[in-house]
């Protein structure tokens, strides 16, 4: 067992209050991890200046070699972690053990972070469009087309409130140091393990421990992350967006209702893409916003969500150390059943089936952990209560409706994948305020494309580009022309 | 060990003593009040006859019910020997609807006259200035400090907090309003500090960080404001919590008292923190005058020690008598020591902390 310290700006401090993350299938304690109290991070807020200060002091450039060499370790190297140390195996078995993710899908997530970790240049550059880092450095300059900007960072650190669901997550948080912004990591209570292995390859990496701090903690702890920090990203639910929604400090991230959009011209060769839509509901465990939760069309639907349930409908709990397995378990006490009673009763109402009722029992129960194997619903209305409804395990409900009603009837969707050929409705599609991440043709919604921002660009959340006019004399003289 | 086990012997001889004497006190006609006389009558015995230890009472009285001190009017619990005499009407709690009352004329000043024996000078000098930052009000906390700053030649200013306003609005989720009182307080007390000398503060956890966190604001600290100790009591201070107090705004330099106490016992003194303690504080209660154990909600028998449990009052002075009140309170039994040799209740908390969300706010 590991004993893991609260990190305050890279000093270890150990709490005299731990909780301890277990094993969701033997009760094994693997670590206890030191609890912050609010107040030590208010108290350590008075220095979150000095953790952008020094990371000032390391040009972007290496920030990102910086980065790449971290991906290399976060991947291969044996680290230390609190009181021991951790291989990337260890990494993998830990976190499947206290998320209930499969350990496949957790080395796949490694995978993730190291591309994203590994592909820094090209990420930044996607994501500052192109802007000449020195720019960026310096808070102003001029671009290659002559123009005068300026970027001003609009907190010295980001705060994060993570989830301890989806490990996934981590890889919005990933850019922040070479942008030079500090990182203020609030872990969820199951999953410290991304947060302190990606601060121990950082470190290893050249970064200064004293731009990260990592405050574990209870809800309070997360209250005060958002209280303190002058960005913060959080996770959370449809109410945690709407409790936000306007607040210009808090990027939020919820549910995605991520849907599959059938249009009129492609309807009728359905099964072309029923693969396709079990990707898009199945894979990394169907915990992620970006897994599709509903699948939309005028007509076909029964054989549609027949299709799928025949698909997916059987697929069987296995042991998380099995390659195979592709279901995650609920490690919260209770928090399966209550969902899969959610579900019944959704089903209750007229016009909403269980199609995969006839497939064996969906809601599987242990002793310290639950699942629910992949459900699929159909509703012959937009309108009935399950038609726009997700949750953390493989489960979508296919919904029968008019395409000219769908943009509207879908409302708020992270990913759309609109498999269509209709370029009219492409165009009201891509004028869909409502739609986060747009995929015209047949794309999964879990293919994300790393070079295109995610729920809002990271630098436009972190900098503000505001007017910056001086004499031409001095810009020159500060610019050199960049 | 011989000898705290005279000492826990002698303790608990004096208890016995006392559970004898209040108890006859309260239910004797010449001497007691309206309520336990009636209380006696229909309950069919008589205590004052058949108490004779404090385990008696433990045995014999059912627990105490907090709805009597809401619906009885104050003069039923005057004791004859008191009759004519104006009272105090201190009031408990109380969020909506009718507070808790309790009537007394001089038994706030008892439990802290001796407490003012256990501080320290050097942190909490003579003849010197106090601040209290916290609830006033009908509480009997705000004359009972009064009266501890003046045992000691102090005198004290008070800023007002009204923790039945705190605890509705963040019921109701106002939280912005909830932080806008809690920084109005603030201002006034940092107010205080900035043109009055004050060495001594009395305040709840939360607004003692408030305060620390605007002297530091303001480029300078507790310590550099001139105070030089710090009570502190009204909500849950774990270990964590108060080690954070001690070492990062008192700065191990400022001494340390936190308090347990209410209306309804007086003022629990705690074991001076060490080291060894890992900063878990113990108090016990001023015995005699009251009794604090820890028992098993659903057997009502003491929990074994260091074990959790709910914690229950016995308040026993001639001007007050109240058996087996259980507080909304739990903790950890803790064994007598040297100083205090009786049991003692530790890390006190919301009774149910840890599986439901209690509302304390800035109080």
């Amino acid at each position: 067992m590991l004993n893991i310290p609260v990190l305050r700006w890279g000093e270890p401090y150990e709490s005299l209050e731990t909780d301890e993350v277990i094993h969701h299938r033997t009760g094994e304690v693997l670590a206890k991890v030191g609890q912050a109290n609010p107040g030590l991070l208010a108290r350590d807020m008075r220095k979150a200046d000095r953790a952008r200060e020094l990371l000032r002091e390391i040009p972007i450039k290496d920030l990102i070699e910086m980065m790449k060499k971290a991906g290399d370790l976060y991947l291969n190297a044996t680290l230390p972690l609190g009181d021991g140390e951790q291989t990337p195996d260890d990494f993998a078995r830990q976190q499947s053990a206290s998320t209930g993710l499969p350990e496949h899908m957790c080395k796949f997530n490694m995978e993730k972070n190291h591309f994203v970790l590994n592909n820094m240049d090209q990420i930044f550059d996607a994501l500052t469009r192109g802007l000449d880092l020195e720019i960026l450095e310096r808070g102003f300059g001029v671009e290659e087309r002559g123009v005068p900007v300026s970027y001003q960072a609009q907190s010295p650190v980001l705060g994060m409130v993570l989830p301890s669901n989806s490990p996934g997550v981590h890889t919005l948080w990933m850019p922040v140091i070479p942008m030079q912004i500090g990182l203020v990591l609030k872990p969820g209570p199951q999953e410290p393990w991304t947060p302190y292995r990606m601060f121990a390859a950082f470190t290893e990496a050249g970064v200064p421990k004293e731009a990260i701090g990592i405050y574990p903690g209870g809800p309070d702890m997360g209250a005060e992350t958002v209280a303190r920090c002058g960005r913060v990203m959080i996770f959370g639910s449809t109410q945690t967006v709407k409790n936000y929604a306007g607040n210009e400090q808090v990027q939020v991230h919820g549910p995605g209702y991520s849907k599959i959009l059938l249009g009129d011209d492609v309807v009728d060769q359905w099964e072309g893409y029923i693969d396709l839509m079990a990707d898009s509901i199945y894979k990394n465990s169907g915990r992620g916003c970006i897994n599709c939760s509903g699948v939309w069309a005028s007509r076909h639907t029964e054989e549609i969500a027949a299709a799928i349930a025949e698909k997916v409908g059987g697929y069987e709990v296995k042991d998380p150390t099995d390659p195979e397995a592709g279901l995650a378990a609920f490690t919260v006490p209770n928090q399966a059943e209550a969902i899969w009673g959610m579900i019944e009763e959704g089903c209750e109402e007229n016009g909403t089936t269980h199609v995969t009722a006839k497939h064996g029992d969906r809601l599987v129960q242990m002793e310290r952990c639950d699942y629910i194997r992949p459900t699929i619903l159909h509703c012959d209305s937009p309108d009935r209560k399950m038609a726009n409804t997700e949750y953390m395990f493989p489960f979508t409900t296919v919904v029968e409706c008019p395409q000219e009603q769908m943009i509207d009837k879908i409302g708020g969707t992270l990913v759309a994948s609109a498999i269509t050929n209709d370029e009219a409705w492409a165009r009201q599609l891509t004028d869909a305020t409502n739609i986060d991440r747009l995929n015209i043709g047949a794309i999964p919604t879990i293919a994300l494309n790393w070079l295109q921002p995610h729920e809002g660009s990271i630098v436009d959340f972190l900098f503000n580009a505001r007017a910056y006019q001086t004499s031409d004399e001095r810009l020159k003289r500060l610019c050199n022309g960049g | 060990m011989a000898e705290l086990d005279q000492q826990v012997q002698e303790a608990k001889a004096a208890l016995d003593a006392q559970a004898v004497e209040i108890v006859k006190w309260h239910f004797s006609p010449e001497t007691g009040c309206p309520f336990w006389l009636d209380w006696a009558k229909e309950a069919g015995w008589n205590p004052a006859e058949e108490i004779t230890c404090f385990d008696d009472i433990i045995a014999k009285f059912p627990h105490f019910q907090d709805e009597w001190l809401r619906d009885k009017q104050p003069e039923v619990w005057v004791p004859q020997e008191f009759k004519g005499q104006p009272f105090n009407i201190f009031e408990t709690g109380g969020t909506t609807g009718m507070p808790k009352q309790r009537i007394g004329w001089n038994d706030y000043k008892v439990d802290y006259s001796e407490f003012s024996d256990t501080l320290d000078d050097e942190a909490f000098p003579k003849n010197h200035y106090w601040l209290m930052v916290g609830p006033t009000g009908p509480r009997r906390l705000r004359l009972a400090i009064e009266h501890l700053a003046n045992v000691r030649g102090c005198s004290c200013y008070f800023v007002d907090l009204d923790p039945r306003w705190v605890k509705r609005l963040i019921s109701e989720k106002q939280f912005d309003q909830a932080k806008a009182y809690m920084e109005h307080v603030v201002d006034q007390a940092t107010t205080i500090m900035k043109h009055r000398e004050v060495s001594a503060l009395f305040t709840t956890p939360k607004l003692l960080e408030s305060i620390a966190e605007r002297c530091e604001a303001e480029g300078g600290s507790l310590y550099e404001s001139g105070v030089r100790g710090v009570f502190c009591g009204g909500t849950t201070m774990d270990p964590q919590y108060t080690r954070f107090l001690c070492e990062e705004l008192l700065e191990n330099k400022i001494g340390f008292v936190p308090t347990y106490g209410n209306t309804l016992m007086g003022l629990a003194k705690h074991k001076p923190l060490t080291a060894e303690d890992k900063y878990s504080i113990t108090y016990y209660a001023p015995q005699p005058r009251a009794v604090l154990r820890v028992v098993n909600p659903d057997t009502d028998e003491p929990v074994d020690y260091e074990e959790w449990g709910r914690v229950e009052l016995t308040t026993l002075t001639k001007e007050f008598f109240m058996p087996r009140f259980l507080e909304r309170d739990e903790a950890i039994r803790r064994a007598p020591i040297d100083t205090y040799p009786w049991d003692g209740v530790a890390e006190v908390r919301p009774f149910g902390a840890l599986t439901k969300k209690i509302v304390e706010g800035v109080y």
